[in-house]
């Protein structure tokens, strides 16, 4: 309550005031980490140095935000920004050095050649602090606020917004009827906010201000002046956040016998979505901790607080790029706040559920696989009850629209995390036809009716071999006689791509080694030198992993799984993966989750590689820098020069080594996305092309799909695919292509310029 | 001070993915050996599970913490069959982290399972330490529990 909380306060200043003069440093350093890492509290901390009126207080902060700055701390800096911010409230700082700081910052929108998302962030310093200090700045300094906001305006007018498109959870072709709901880049949704306010006189009701009931007290306080603050120049290594847009699921309508929820323009939104995600920042670790305090935020009977938590949570699972934490972290978050608020928070959660599928035509793709991630997840922890019934209109559409295709890929997901028969027996009979497939192999040459199949009698002995612990060399003769369907002449040695060896081989191995995923690994370890061989060329490998699709079509599970050891193994490299995952064999498949998640768990583990090679680049380079030191420190002693070379000379050639293998990784790495991007353009050129001169629309949900992943690999491996800007530019992405694949290179290229 | 100390304390707790009080006894070496690979490990032991909870279904849902490296059944001595647990062998630790942040205390196969670090996987961990041949904890229970092979085997016994 307010009254024990302003007690608190005043207790804890006079104890703290008494250690003041001994413990002032650690003290101050204290709460300059309360400023940064607390920003939810920060009124109660900025009331508390009012009360203890501590001088150099502020040169501190200062120190603090320049150094975050330069370390691209920017969440800190906001924090750090409007503590300051609010230190004019409790008359610690005064007012015309703040707004002279908020000059510093406007005026950094005048700088040249510098990436708009540094201009974007210190505008967002300036404007997010104004509902906390906005009115005493106005009181204060009217005319030089009222510049500061027109320069904002024209700011916010003239910079670029191509590519808002690319990080919105819906597309906006179809504009929503609930202007409410319309998703803003943040920068936009903040100045129609302040604007409001301005409107307002300022007034702003929700912020919790201890400060008040201690004006008499706070106004005696002599008030110093903030140290001038140029902003650090913009460099090289200075990463400043990505853009993003501000999510919106819930309005005023949304909870009709409640508190109102606050309107979209509205500060006070603002200022609980801030709080909010703060706290969530702070308590990510600590579930039951995160949301206890989440449900414990003020202002519980005078906002629709569980409304705006999971409006929240579902903000920061679909923003895109990525999520802020571990999409697994918000499952299990909403589950605890469920226990906690058994009696409210699920039925907000299912209106939300029920909302979100109802937008699933527009919805981004990547953010429809987090909804199935999180849906099937949390049914899983619930005994996977559900109304499907009120989901039945799917079942009259096309099986490629977003709505039974959602379905689909949560039921398949609900699956994975129990077995086939569960899922059909707790869906309704009439949705059968979405129920995923019964995961079991299929193996060609398992009937005797398949005998007249070419290999088939080769299959038989190879069953037998395995199954009696045959040996690599064994197999090897066994395939020897294997024809090749490729070739007139048999090459002598055999190793050149047959295809129907490789056929014979993985096809009886994996439906040998069918029992479980354990099975199927030692299998292919047991192999690996066969496989080795059979993969050595491209085709091999290409056609190793049609063999396993074919074998496991019905178990996508299974196929990642083994996709996944073979690459480990280097039985296939990523290059082949993404070049299966193109081809014709796979069309079918094509917009389905898992061979998505296939892609994008083959270009991490590309990365992975790159940086693992770098890092031991890194350390072995270091290890000679301190053997260098060494020697040189003991140089004295220096009778054996030669000795000393002798040493240097293995870490050397070490160093050499590694360097030629990153670059060799990275030069892998740079091949990959080539190779998926320019499939991506042929994809969806014929497509293009098909669909003009045959005057259909080309806006089919496949096209909707394929472009969606497109950006999807921009978006998510964005820090790597910015060192190929060149490359992409002057072979790929040229002017000649069509203007919608252009299109999304071009958004990319504005999100960091 | 105090105060504030102790509200910073809180931001740095992590307090899910702490060592638990447990200590495998059978573990060679000393204890100081056993916490120093508890903490770097990036091997989890999961109990309470089903006797029919497959490999499959523990891969996809401590997948969602990060890429897995083996997955590893425990087994009956005896019978060679599930016996309600496994190893989660991760590769990296930050993601065995997560697992025991936010796939600890969740359910699979509709029961709470829990996690907690494993000094290492070696070979004879796999099996189940009860005198039945099944974990301890089946050997003594009381209740019934139908996906753990119903009453405690010395109920059975009776």
């Amino acid at each position: 309550s307010n009254s024990s909380l302003e007690s608190n306060l005043e207790g804890l200043a006079g104890v703290l005031e008494a250690d003041l003069p001994n413990y002032k440093s650690k003290i101050l350093r204290i709460l300059c980490t309360v400023a940064r890492l607390l920003p939810e509290k920060l009124t109660v901390y900025t009331t508390l140095v009012g009360l203890l009126n501590a001088r150099n207080y502020n040169f501190a902060m200062i120190r603090q935000l320049k150094e975050c700055l330069k370390v691209n701390m920017y969440n800190e800096a906001v924090h750090l920004v409007r503590f300051l911010s609010d230190l004019v409230n409790c008359h610690v700082i005064a007012a015309p050095s703040m707004v002279a700081m908020f000059e510093n910052f406007v005026s950094v929108t005048q700088e040249e050649d510098v990436p708009q998302v540094r201009c974007d962030w210190y505008m967002f310093a300036f404007l997010s602090s104004l509902p906390w200090v906005g009115k005493e700045l106005y009181e204060k300094k009217d005319a030089e606020m009222d510049r500061l906001l027109s320069q904002t305006e024209s700011y916010l007018k003239r910079r670029q917004k191509i590519h808002v498109p690319m990080l919105q959870v819906w597309t906006a072709d179809k504009p929503h009827p609930q202007e409410e709901v319309s998703e803003l880049y943040y920068l936009d949704c903040l100045w129609s906010q302040i604007q409001k306010l301005k409107k307002d006189r300022w007034q702003e009701r929700h912020i919790l201000r201890p400060y008040l009931a201690f004006d008499s007290i706070l106004c005696e306080a002599l008030q110093h002046n903030l140290p001038p603050f140029t902003p650090p120049p913009h460099t090289e290594d200075s990463v400043y956040p990505m853009p993003r847009v501000i999510f919106r699921m819930f309005d005023y309508t949304d909870d009709p016998e409640g508190p109102v929820m606050p309107g979209s323009h509205s500060v006070e939104r603002f200022v609980i979505e801030e709080n909010l995600h703060c706290i969530i920042k702070s308590h990510w670790k600590e579930r039951k901790t995160c949301a206890a305090q989440l449900l414990s935020y003020p202002g519980n009977n005078k906002i629709p607080l569980n409304y705006h938590i999971v409006e929240v949570i579902f903000a920061e699972l679909f923003q895109l790029p990525s999520p802020p934490h571990i999409e697994v972290m918000y499952t299990t978050l909403l589950i605890e706040l469920c226990k906690l608020q058994p009696g409210s928070l699920p039925q907000v959660l299912a209106q939300a559920t029920e909302m979100l599928y109802m937008r699933l035509d527009t919805m981004n793709t990547t953010c429809v696989d987090r909804f199935i991630n999180w849906f099937s997840h949390h049914l899983s922890n619930f005994q996977f009850r559900g109304s499907w019934e009120d989901w039945s209109d799917c079942l009259t559409q096309d099986l490629e629209k977003p709505k039974p295709k959602f379905v689909r890929e949560v039921l398949e997901k609900c699956m994975r995390l129990s077995y086939h028969q569960r899922i059909i027996d707790i869906v309704p009979a009439s949705f059968s036809v979405l129920s995923p497939a019964n995961p079991v192999c299929i193996y060609k040459y398992g009937d005797e009716s398949n005998r007249s199949l070419p290999g088939y009698t080769v299959a038989l002995c190879l069953t037998i071999a395995i199954k009696n612990k045959a040996s690599n060399d064994e197999i090897f003769s066994i395939l020897k006689d294997v024809p090749n369907p490729n070739q007139d002449d048999d090459d002598d040695e055999g190793f050149t791509f047959n295809p129907l060896k490789i056929e014979v081989f993985v096809q009886t191995l994996l439906h040998l080694a069918a029992k479980s995923f354990s099975h199927s690994f030692s299998a292919l370890a047991k192999f690996h030198e066969v496989f080795k061989t059979l993969a050595e060329s491209d085709e091999g490998k290409l056609h190793v992993l049609r063999v396993v699709y074919e074998v496991w079509k019905n178990h996508p599970q299974m196929i990642a799984v083994l996709v996944d050891k073979m690459i480990r193994t280097q039985i296939v490299d990523c290059a082949a993966v993404a070049n299966w995952i193109f081809s014709s064999e796979l069309a079918h498949d094509f917009t389905r989750f898992y061979i998505w998640e296939i892609l994008h768990s083959t270009i991490r583990k590309m990365n992975k590689h790159v940086l693992k090679i770098h890092k031991e680049l890194e350390e072995t380079k270091a290890r000679l820098a301190r053997q260098h030191k060494r020697r040189d420190s003991d140089d004295d002693d220096d009778d054996d020069d030669r000795s000393s070379d002798r040493e240097d000379g293995p870490l050397e050639e070490q160093i050499e080594r590694l360097q030629e293998k990153v670059e060799s990784a990275q030069s892998e790495q740079k091949n990959l996305f080539l190779v998926i991007f320019q499939r991506f353009i042929m994809l969806l050129t014929e497509h293009l092309v098909r669909c003009e001169t045959g005057g259909i629309d080309v806006f089919t949900p496949w096209y909707k799909s394929c472009i969606e992943r497109l950006q999807q690999i921009f978006l998510q491996h964005h820090q790597i695919i910015q060192q190929y800007m060149v490359t992409l530019e002057n072979l790929l992405f040229t002017a000649e292509l069509d203007h919608h694949i252009l299109a999304v290179f071009q958004q990319f290229c504005a999100l960091q310029a | 001070a105090m105060a504030v100390s102790g509200t910073l304390s809180i931001l740095r707790s992590d307090s899910y993915a702490d060592l638990s009080q447990y200590r495998d006894q059978h573990f060679r070496g000393t204890r100081y050996d056993q916490e120093r690979l508890l903490r770097k490990s990036c091997t989890l032991y999961v109990g309470n599970l089903s006797f029919y909870t497959t490999e499959e279904q523990i891969h996809e849902l401590f997948g969602k913490s990060g890429d897995i490296k083996k997955v590893i059944m425990g087994l009956d001595k005896v019978k060679k069959t599930a016996c309600g647990f496994c190893f989660v062998e991760y590769y990296a630790r930050g993601d065995a982290e997560n697992a025991m942040r936010y796939i600890n205390g969740t359910r699979l196969d509709d029961r709470i399972i829990r996690t907690d670090w494993d000094a290492g996987f070696k070979e004879g961990r796999q099996y189940g330490r009860g005198r039945s041949g099944g974990q301890v904890r089946d050997e003594y229970r009381q209740d019934y529990d139908a996906g753990r092979g119903g009453y405690g085997k010395t109920v059975q016994c009776q």
